[in-house]
C-alpha cells in the first residue's frame, strides 16, 4: 500500500508500569496476586453522573448500556483506598520523580503546578468510576523528529477477572502515559518509535517488566478517514501489522460508502419484529429466542458481507454495536442461508420485509429489549457508513484486527480530583535529577569495554537480568563468564524445561565466584543449575558433579591414558589427540574446564612422540 | 479574568489554548482541551476571549402527582451533584427537579417537594439550626406528607438526628441520609442511601432516623435509631452503626424492601408534635489521664456538662473537687462512657460512689453525644433538678435501654 499516497497519519500512546515500592495514591505495594489469595469481594454499582452539558459523555453512556453491577477481589495488600472508601494519599513522589525522569530523558518540559484529574471511566476498572492521572511534562521529542505531546502519571486499572468481576491488587500501580503526535507515516516508523521509547522507559531501571506491564495504543487515520484508536497491542511486532489492517479497514470502508452512495441506499428507523419467522426453525440461536427483529437495508446486498480487514466483514462492524445491546451477534442474508436458516426461512424473511435481491436483511434475536436496542445501533452503524468511518476505541484481536469497542471519548470527561492537593514542580526538582545511561549507550560500552560481540551486548543492556549482570561484573567476575551464564547457558536450559527462574540471584553469583575462582568447572555449570533448578540445594548440585580436579589430578590421569595407548600414539602421531582428548573427557567432563585438559593431553602426546 | 474564559498559554514549547479556571498566589490554572487541569505562572496567560456558554436544554421533569408526596429537605449534605466538565466545577442540587434529574428512579417512588432551609456544610451546624431543622420538618409533618427525607452532611448528622429526636413527636419517618463519597463520582453511596431513605420514608415507622450503607456493598442500607446510631468510620460507606441495639430496619437494594425490626416504632403512633427549647450552653468533654482540674473552670458557664468517663464512667479523684462545685453553682453533670458500649455505673469503685455523692447523673448506656443533646433539650424544657435528673435517666426516644441484651 502507498501510505504516502493514503495520508497515513498515526500516533501512540505508551502506558508503561512503574515499579515503585507503593501504589499512587495510595500506601499499598505494587505487587500481582494469584487470585485465589484473595481475602474478600466488594459488591458495587456505578453509574454515569451527568455533566452541567446536560450530556454524559458519549464513551460513558455507552458503557452504562451494558451491566454496571461489579465485583471486586480484595486482598491482604489492598486497601480502603481502593475500595473507593478512603480519600487518596497524595501523590507518590517515587513516581513523580520516575516520571520526571522519563520527561527528561524525552526533553520535555515539566508543568509549574501539577493538578490531578478524575477521567470518567465506568467499565468497572476503577472503583471510583474515575482514573486519576495528572499531566506532568509536555512537548518533547522521541529520537529524531517525533514529537511528544505529553506524558501523565495516572493509575493502572483493576484487572479483569471476568466479565464484571475486577481484581484490585492491579489498581493503583503508577502508569505513565506518553503521548506522541501523529507524526508517524508508515507502519514500520510506528514501531520504530514506539521501540525506541521503550528503549528510553527501560533505562530509567524503574519500571515493571514483563506480560502486560507495557501496552501501546495506536491512533490511526487516513484521508477522509477517522481517528482511530486501537487499545492494547501488547507486543511490538504486531504494531506495523495493526496500523496496515486498519488502513485497509478504512480503505475498504470508505470504497463501501462510495459504492452506497452511489447505489442510492435507504436506511428504516427502526425494525420489525419476525420472531413467529422461526417459530419451528433449526437454528439453535433463533429458536430460543424470545424475540427476532429484522431490517431491510434497501440496496446494500454484498456490501454486509464484504470483507474489510482479514477475517472480518462490515457486518462484523454492525455485530460489535449489537452486542453492545447484550445479544451475541447478528445474522444477515449476505451470509444466509447458513447456521441452520434455510433458504425457506431466508425468502419468507425477505418476503416479509419486502427486500429485494438487492436489499440485505439484518436479523437480531434476544429480549424484546435486546433486541431493540441492537437493532437500532446497527441501523445507526448502517447509517454511519454513509458518512464515512466513525471515531472510535477498538481493541485489538490476536492477529492484528480489531474491533469496536466504544466510541472516542469526548473531551468532557474531566474534573479535578479535589481530594489531592495541586504539586509544585520546582527547578531544584528538576535540576535533582540524574539521567539514567541510555541502554543504547549501555550496550556500546559494554561492547567496548569488555570486549562483548555487539549483538550480545545490546541483549545483556535490553534483558530484564542486566542488574544482575551488572552485579556480577562488579564484584570482578570476568564479564564473558557473566554474559554466557546469564544469556546463554540459562537460556538454553529453560528452552530445555529446566526452570531456572526460580534460582536466586544470589547462588547464581556465587556459583559464578567460585566458577572464577577455579573451585568449580566452568563445564560444570549446566549440571549444577539444572540440578538446582531441579529442586537441589546449591551445595548439592554443586557436590553432584563431583569435585574439580586440580591440573595435577588431571595430569595423573592423562599420562595413565596416555601410557595405556602409547602404541596408538606413536602410530598415529599427532592425530591420535583427538581420540585419546574423547577418552580423557569421558573421565573428567564437567570438572575441569576443557582448554586445560587439552593443552596437558598435547604436552604429554608431545613427549611420547 | 472569569472563570470560562479562554486564555492562550505556553507550558512547554507550543502555545495553547486553554480555559481559565482560577488563579491563586501567583498561578493560574488552566484547563486545557485535554481535559487536564495545569498550573501555570499568571503572567504567563493571555486573554484571548470571553467564555462560549452553551445553553443546555435539560429535559423536562414531570412528577406523577399519584404517587405518595415525600419531602425533601437540604441542609447542605449533597445526594445530588453536577460536574461542569468544562470548567470542573461541582455543584451539589437539593431541588426537587435537579434531585429527580440525577436520581431518576426517584420519580417512580413518589411525588416530592423540597425545602432547603440553611445550607452548611455538617462541621459548622449549630444547634440554633437543629431548631430550624426541627421546625421546617413539622411543617411538612403537619402539610400532610408521606414521609420526610433530610439530607445532611455526615460528621454531625448523628447529633442532628437525635436532635430532632427529642423536638419532635412524628406520626410519619423522619429520616436523614448523606453519602460517605461525594456525589459526583460514579462510585457515590448517594443514588443508593436516597433510594433507600425514600423507602425507609414511604414504610411503617414513625420515628427520627439514619438511613446509610449497612456495608461496604451496594446491597442493604441500614435504619438506625436516631439516638443510637454513631459515625464509627472516618470513609467508610458503612460508617454508621446501631451501638447497643440493632438497626430499626433495614432496606436491600436494588428491590427497595423494607425489613422492619421488632422494636421499630410504627407509624402514626404518635400525634404530632414540637418542643423546640434547647439549653445551647452545654458541653462535652472526654476525660483523659492527667487532666487538670483548671480546665473544668473554663466550664462554669456552662449550664450542661456531659463527661465522657473512662470505665463504667470515671475520671480521677483529683477532679471531683471541681466538678462538685459545679454542680453545686448549678451545673448539671452527666457522666457517659468513653468505651460507648456498656452502662455507667458509679456504684462499683470508691471514685464512682464520690461523684454520685457530688450529684453527677449517670448518663445509663446513652452515647455521650446523644447525651448532650438530650441534655440541651431537657434543660429547654425544665429548670427543675429533679426533673432534669429524672428526664435525662428516662428512655424519652429510645436512647436509654432498660437493660443491656446479651450480644450487643
Amino acid at each position: 500500500m502507498d501510505y504516502e499516497a493514503l495520508g497515513l497519519k498515526a500516533g501512540i500512546e505508551i502506558h508503561q508500569q512503574l515499579n515503585t515500592e507503593e501504589k499512587l495514591f495510595c500506601r499499598c505495594p505494587t505487587v500481582l496476586r494469584n487470585i485465589e489469595e484473595r481475602n474478600g469481594e466488594i459488591q458495587r454499582y456505578l453509574r454515569a453522573t451527568v455533566s452541567e452539558m446536560g450530556t454524559i459523555d458519549r464513551a460513558a453512556e455507552e458503557e452504562m448500556k451494558q451491566m454496571r453491577f461489579f465485583r471486586y477481589y480484595t486482598y491482604d495488600s489492598t486497601c480502603l483506598i481502593d475500595d473507593d472508601d478512603e480519600p487518596p494519599t497524595p501523590m507518590n513522589p517515587e513516581a513523580l520523580e520516575i516520571t520526571l525522569t522519563i520527561a527528561k530523558l524525552l526533553s520535555m518540559t515539566p508543568i509549574r503546578q501539577v493538578h490531578t484529574m478524575r477521567k470518567m471511566v465506568i467499565d468497572g476498572s476503577n472503583t471510583t468510576g474515575f482514573q486519576r492521572t495528572a499531566l506532568i511534562a509536555v512537548d518533547g521529542i522521541a529520537g529524531s523528529n517525533c514529537q511528544i505531546e505529553s506524558i501523565c502519571l495516572e493509575e493502572e486499572a483493576a484487572q479483569r477477572v471476568t466479565d464484571a468481576t475486577f481484581s484490585l491488587d492491579r489498581l493503583g500501580i503508577p502508569l505513565v502515559e506518553i503521548t506522541t503526535a501523529p507524526c508517524m507515516h508508515t507502519p514500520e516508523e510506528v514501531r520504530e518509535v514506539a521501540a525506541y521509547i521503550g528503549m528510553i522507559l527501560r533505562s530509567t531501571g524503574r519500571v515493571k517488566r514483563g506480560l502486560g506491564t507495557i501496552r501501546q495504543d495506536v491512533n490511526i487515520s487516513i484521508r477522509e478517514g477517522a481517528r482511530i484508536e486501537i487499545k492494547g497491542v501488547q507486543e511490538l511486532d504486531l504494531i506495523p501489522e495493526v496500523v496496515s489492517r486498519e488502513v485497509q479497514r478504512q480503505v475498504n470502508l470508505l470504497a463501501i460508502r462510495d459504492d452506497l452512495v452511489r447505489r442510492g441506499v435507504e436506511i428504516p428507523e427502526d425494525g420489525i419484529d419476525v420472531t413467529d419467522l422461526f417459530s419451528s426453525t433449526k437454528s439453535s440461536i433463533l429458536k430460543k429466542a424470545e424475540c427476532i427483529i429484522a431490517a431491510t437495508l434497501t440496496g446494500f446486498a454484498g456490501s454486509v458481507g464484504r470483507e474489510i480487514q482479514p477475517g472480518r466483514r462490515f457486518g462484523s462492524e454492525m455485530s460489535d454495536y449489537a452486542k453492545k445491546c447484550g445479544v451475541g451477534g447478528i445474522f444477515h442474508t449476505d451470509e444466509l442461508p447458513a447456521y441452520g436458516i434455510t433458504e425457506e426461512e431466508v425468502a419468507a424473511l425477505r418476503e416479509r420485509c419486502s427486500a429485494g435481491q438487492d436489499d440485505c436483511v439484518v436479523l437480531v434475536s434476544g429480549s424484546p429489549g435486546q433486541a431493540s436496542c441492537a437493532i437500532r445501533l446497527v441501523l445507526k452503524r448502517a447509517r454511519a457508513a454513509l458518512e464515512g468511518i466513525p471515531e472510535e476505541t477498538r481493541k485489538m484481536l490476536p492477529e492484528g484486527s480489531s474491533a469496536y469497542m466504544r466510541p472516542l471519548p469526548g473531551p468532557a470527561r474531566m474534573y479535578p480530583e479535589t481530594d489531592v492537593l495541586p504539586l509544585q514542580i520546582t527547578d531544584d526538582m528538576v535540576a535533582g535529577i540524574t539521567l539514567p545511561e541510555l541502554l543504547s549507550e549501555r550496550a556500546a560500552r559494554y561492547s567496548r569495554m569488555y570486549g562483548i560481540d555487539e549483538a550480545v551486548a545490546r541483549q545483556i543492556a535490553y534483558s530484564d537480568r542486566l542488574a544482575l549482570f551488572e552485579r556480577g561484573v562488579e564484584t570482578g567476575i570476568k564479564p564473558a563468564l557473566v554474559a554466557r551464564t546469564l544469556f546463554g547457558t540459562l537460556r538454553e536450559l529453560s528452552r530445555d524445561g529446566a526452570d531456572c527462574g526460580e534460582i536466586p540471584d544470589e547462588e547464581i553469583l556465587e556459583l559464578l565466584r567460585r566458577v572464577d575462582g577455579g573451585s568449580v568447572a566452568k563445564e560444570a555449570l549446566p549440571n549444577i543449575l539444572r540440578s538446582r533448578a531441579g529442586g537441589a540445594d546449591l551445595e548439592a548440585a554443586i557436590a553432584s558433579v563431583g569435585p574439580v580436579f586440580s591440573v595435577s589430578d588431571l595430569e595423573e590421569i592423562v599420562g595413565r591414558i596416555v601410557n595405556e595407548r602409547h602404541d596408538f600414539i606413536r602410530e598415529r602421531g599427532n592425530a591420535a589427540l583427538g581420540p585419546v582428548m574423547g577418552v580423557v573427557m569421558k573421565e573428567v567432563r564437567g570438572r575441569i574446564d576443557g582448554q586445560i585438559v587439552a593443552d596437558v593431553l598435547k604436552r604429554s602426546i608431545k613427549e611420547i612422540l | 479574568m472569569k472563570a470560562g474564559d479562554r486564555v492562550l498559554c505556553s507550558p512547554g514549547r507550543e502555545e495553547t489554548e486553554g480555559i481559565y479556571i482560577t488563579e491563586r498566589d501567583g498561578i493560574a490554572v488552566v484547563k486545557l482541551k485535554s481535559g487536564y487541569n495545569i498550573g501555570v505562572a499568571v503572567s504567563d496567560i493571555q486573554f484571548i476571549g470571553t467564555s462560549i456558554q452553551e445553553v443546555v436544554s435539560s429535559a423536562p421533569v414531570t412528577q406523577d402527582t399519584s404517587l405518595p408526596t415525600f419531602s425533601i429537605i437540604s441542609t447542605g449534605g449533597t445526594i445530588a451533584s453536577r460536574v461542569d466538565y468544562r470548567t470542573g466545577a461541582v455543584t451539589s442540587q437539593s431541588n426537587a427537579e435537579e434531585i429527580i434529574r440525577a436520581i431518576p428512579r426517584l420519580a417512580t417512588l413518589g411525588h416530592f417537594r423540597t425545602k432547603q432551609p440553611f445550607t452548611t456544610l455538617s462541621e459548622n451546624i449549630q444547634p440554633s439550626m437543629w431548631v430550624d431543622l426541627a421546625r421546617s420538618v413539622y411543617e411538612e409533618i403537619s402539610s400532610g406528607t408521606r414521609g420526610v427525607i433530610v439530607t445532611h452532611g455526615t460528621d454531625t448528622m448523628a447529633y442532628s438526628a437525635a436532635a430532632l429526636s427529642f423536638m419532635l413527636d412524628t406520626p410519619v419517618p423522619v429520616i436523614f441520609v448523606g453519602s460517605q463519597r461525594s456525589a459526583d463520582r460514579p462510585s457515590s453511596d448517594n443514588v443508593m442511601n436516597t433510594l433507600c431513605s425514600v423507602a425507609a420514608a414511604d414504610a411503617n415507622l414513625g420515628e427520627v432516623a439514619v438511613c446509610m450503607h449497612a456495608t461496604a456493598n451496594d446491597d442493604i442500607c441500614a435504619i438506625h435509631r436516631a439516638t443510637r446510631v454513631r459515625k464509627m468510620h472516618t470513609s467508610r460507606r458503612d460508617a454508621f452503626q446501631s451501638i447497643g441495639i440493632p438497626p430499626i430496619a433495614t432496606v436491600s437494594y436494588p428491590e427497595l424492601e423494607v425489613s422492619t425490626g421488632r422494636d421499630a416504632v410504627l407509624r402514626s403512633s404518635r400525634e404530632p408534635s414540637l418542643s423546640d427549647g434547647l439549653e445551647e450552653r452545654c458541653c462535652l468533654i472526654s476525660f483523659h489521664p492527667g487532666m487538670s482540674p483548671e480546665i473544668f473552670e473554663g466550664y462554669h458557664t456552662c449550664r450542661g456538662l456531659v463527661i465522657t468517663g473512662t470505665g463504667l464512667g470515671h475520671i480521677s479523684t483529683e477532679l471531683i473537687g471541681i466538678v462538685r462545685k459545679l454542680i453545686e453553682e448549678g451545673t448539671t453533670v452527666v457522666m457517659t462512657t468513653q468505651c460507648l458500649k456498656g452502662r455507667v455505673c458509679n456504684r462499683v469503685y470508691d471514685t464512682g460512689r464520690d461523684l454520685m455523692a457530688a450529684g453527677v447523673i449517670e448518663g445509663e448506656d446513652m452515647l455521650p453525644e446523644t447525651a448532650l443533646v438530650k441534655l440541651m433539650w431537657v434543660l429547654g424544657q425544665t429548670d427543675d433538678q429533679d426533673e432534669i435528673k429524672k428526664l435525662m435517666q428516662a428512655n424519652l426516644k429510645g436512647e436509654i435501654n432498660r437493660r443491656s441484651v446479651h450480644g450487643l
